[in-house]
């Protein structure tokens, strides 16, 4: 048997001892933690594959989130509660109810037909011009989806969604897209991908389609980002126009960076960093009695020092803390 | 009401809004101009200056000192960003700037809700700028704060223009604009030059926050995000760079977003912000240099 297969087959194993053992020794608040640390991964390397590899820096990934947990959302409510929530729903929808697996897989799809389509103008800017567009995608889906009253119930909360996102599942999901991703990344297409980030020009001189390639890059992050926003929803069970916006764009943007953009597991060590981090500070502004001295609680300080810490980032290691490596090959030469 | 009346209050009311939208678009785009970098903390400045003044109105100073020292404040905040966050990633790539900008808000704005909670708080106003004046029975009507706001915005408008044509510092800023390595040559201090325009984008973006604070009653956290937004668009349609442009770009969006709300079908009213951003892209796509500089190319 290859070294590769054994590798594989061991870490089916662990994963599966995980995900049965886990939940076992585990709280349920820290089950919360590594779920929502799960989702975040998904959602962080799926950004992670257009901003870092392909250096296309988006900053509307957040709209695909929102778009793959409504249309999850509204494939899995059952058939009671659309008529309760969403009666003016079209009668195909309005008849329908999936499990969470389709219904995740078709918000992928969704998000990725809707990547295409935007895609297709949007990959041909540069610089700071491609993230300020692509803000204005999450500001136009954010704003249709307010006052798409009977797909989405506008600005009030979608509710009833089947919650059904378990600490194995959510960790399947999590190597899946990883493994696939990582297939994609370590790739020719992977290379290529690279390529166009760090010499356009010279790219396109070796006959690469700068636009093909960033295009395939937005588009799967996309699906990703759309896996990931329905899982979020089915985790949630009610989510909000507003669940889907700016503070969660920055919240995820920090992982990514703060790990490492050009780097898979700096998606997985961007979440673990800074979700440790927040715990930390949380437990912290709460205030404390030191014996001599007590501390007053400080809500909303944890936000504080974490956005300074992503400034000092910035400066002095502004390609994060893996920058292009992964995890696997610090041992190795070269 | 007849139509002209009807038409001539629109007027008033673009006019009003887009002399905010110009003094906020006006700062985005003299800092883009210079450091080439997306400036996401500037509506935090708007948000700095007016709780500075509600602060201090609410401390007994009469209300044009407040405004005074608010604006003040402002120009403070703006002038410690550059020097603490900004000055240390100068020349790094356009997205290190751009996420430096966004974590910088992050980090006002939780501040604000530390200091502040994230309730919103009243604003004091004194009584003429509440005051309405209304002509031929009520047809058409304006406030005090929409004369102040039209009149303030032309006039420091026209100060600025003079400033960046007439004085050496600001056609160093020009200069630096064009070519900040020849600007540092030729002997200027380039130090200086980028401070003074964060302080002059920074008071800009105070006066505009008290006045839009005193358009809606009250300052919270959050209130620079919705119209930085919209100056970002102004900027980009005007010309990213260009102070005409920025201003022509405010008044442009003001009118548009005037023109969808009481000319436009009510079903779509709802949906300006989409539309407003729609444009947005389509100018990013076809006319990337904005209306005044129509041939600067960006695409691939």
């Amino acid at each position: 048997m290859s070294r590769r297969l054994v590798l594989m087959l061991g870490g089916a194993c662990l994963l599966a001892l995980a995900g049965w053992g886990l939940p076992m020794v585990v709280s349920d608040y820290g089950q919360r933690l590594l779920i929502m640390g799960c989702i975040s991964v998904i959602l962080v390397a799926s950004m992670g594959l257009a901003n870092g590899f392909t250096g296309v820096f988006s900053l509307g990934q957040v709209g695909f989130v929102a778009i793959g947990a409504y249309v999850s959302g509204i494939l899995s409510l059952s058939v009671a509660d659309k008529a309760a929530y969403l009666p003016d729903l079209p009668a195909f929808l309005a008849g329908v109810q999936m499990g969470t697996v389709p219904a995740t897989l078709l918000a992928g799809a969704v998000c990725a037909g809707v990547a295409v389509i935007v895609g297709l103008p949007l990959m041909r800017l540069s610089g700071h011009h491609v993230s300020v567009a692509t803000m204005g995608f999450m500001i136009i889906v954010n704003s249709v989806i307010v006052n798409a009253e009977s797909f989405t119930r506008g600005a009030r909360t979608f509710t009833g969604v089947p919650t059904d996102i378990t600490l194995p599942v959510a960790l399947i999901w999590m190597v899946i897209t990883l493994a696939l991703l990582g297939r994609l990344i370590y790739s020719p297409i992977g290379l290529a991908l690279r390529s166009v980030r760090e010499d356009t020009i010279a790219a396109q001189a070796v006959g690469l389609s700068v636009l093909k390639t960033r295009l395939l890059a937005f588009t799967v992050g996309a699906f990703f980002a759309g896996v990931g926003g329905s899982l979020y929803g089915h985790y949630l069970g009610s989510f909000s126009a507003q669940t889907f916006f700016f503070p969660l764009m920055v919240s995820l943007i920090i992982m990514l960076v703060l790990g490492g953009m050009g780097s898979l597991s700096g998606a997985v060590v961007g979440v673990v960093v800074v979700t440790a981090l927040s715990e930390i500070l949380r437990n912290l502004e709460r205030g404390m009695d030191l014996g001599f001295v007590v501390v007053p609680p400080l809500f909303g300080a944890s936000q504080v020092v974490l956005g300074l810490l992503f400034i000092l980032v910035m400066i002095y290691r502004p390609r994060g803390l893996l920058e292009d490596r992964e995890l696997t090959s610090f041992g190795r030469k070269g | 009401m007849t139509d002209l009346e009807f038409i001539l209050q629109q007027a008033i009311n673009a006019i009003s809004l887009g002399s905010l939208y110009a003094m906020v678009a006006v700062g985005l785009s003299m800092v883009f101009g210079i450091l080439r970098m997306t400036n996401f903390a500037h509506g935090d400045m708007m948000m700095a200056g007016s709780y500075a003044t509600v602060l201090l109105t609410v401390a007994g100073l009469p209300f044009g000192v407040a405004v005074v020292c608010g604006v003040g404040v402002s120009v403070l905040v703006g002038v410690l960003a550059e020097r603490i966050a900004y000055r240390p990633v100068r020349g790094a790539p356009d997205v290190t700037l751009l996420l430096t900008s966004l974590a910088l808000t992050y980090v006002l704005e939780n501040l604000a809700i530390l200091i502040f909670s994230s309730s919103p708080r009243a604003m004091p106003l004194p009584d003429w700028m509440g005051e309405v004046y209304s002509f031929s029975d009520g047809a058409i009507t304006f406030t005090g704060i929409d004369l102040c706001a039209t009149v303030l915005a032309l006039c420091s408008l026209l100060g600025l223009g003079w400033f960046v044509t007439r004085t050496t510092t600001g056609l160093g800023m020009r200069a630096a604009a064009e070519d900040m390595a020849a600007t540092a040559l030729v002997g200027l201090n380039l130090n200086r030059l980028i401070v003074t325009a964060f302080a002059i984008a920074s008071g800009f973006a105070g006066l505009a926050g008290v006045l839009w604070a005193a358009q809606s009653g009250v300052v919270d956290p959050g209130m620079g995000f919705s119209p930085l937004l919209k100056a970002f668009v102004a900027a980009i349609v005007g010309g990213f760079g260009s102070i005409a442009g920025a201003v022509m770009g405010g008044y442009l969006l003001g009118a548009l977003e005037i023109l969808i709300v009481g000319f436009g079908p009510p079903e779509i009213s709802p949906y300006r912000d989409a539309i407003v951003f729609a444009l947005l892209i389509l100018f990013l796509l076809f006319r990337p240099g904005g209306l005044m500089r129509p041939n600067r190319e960006i695409k691939l």
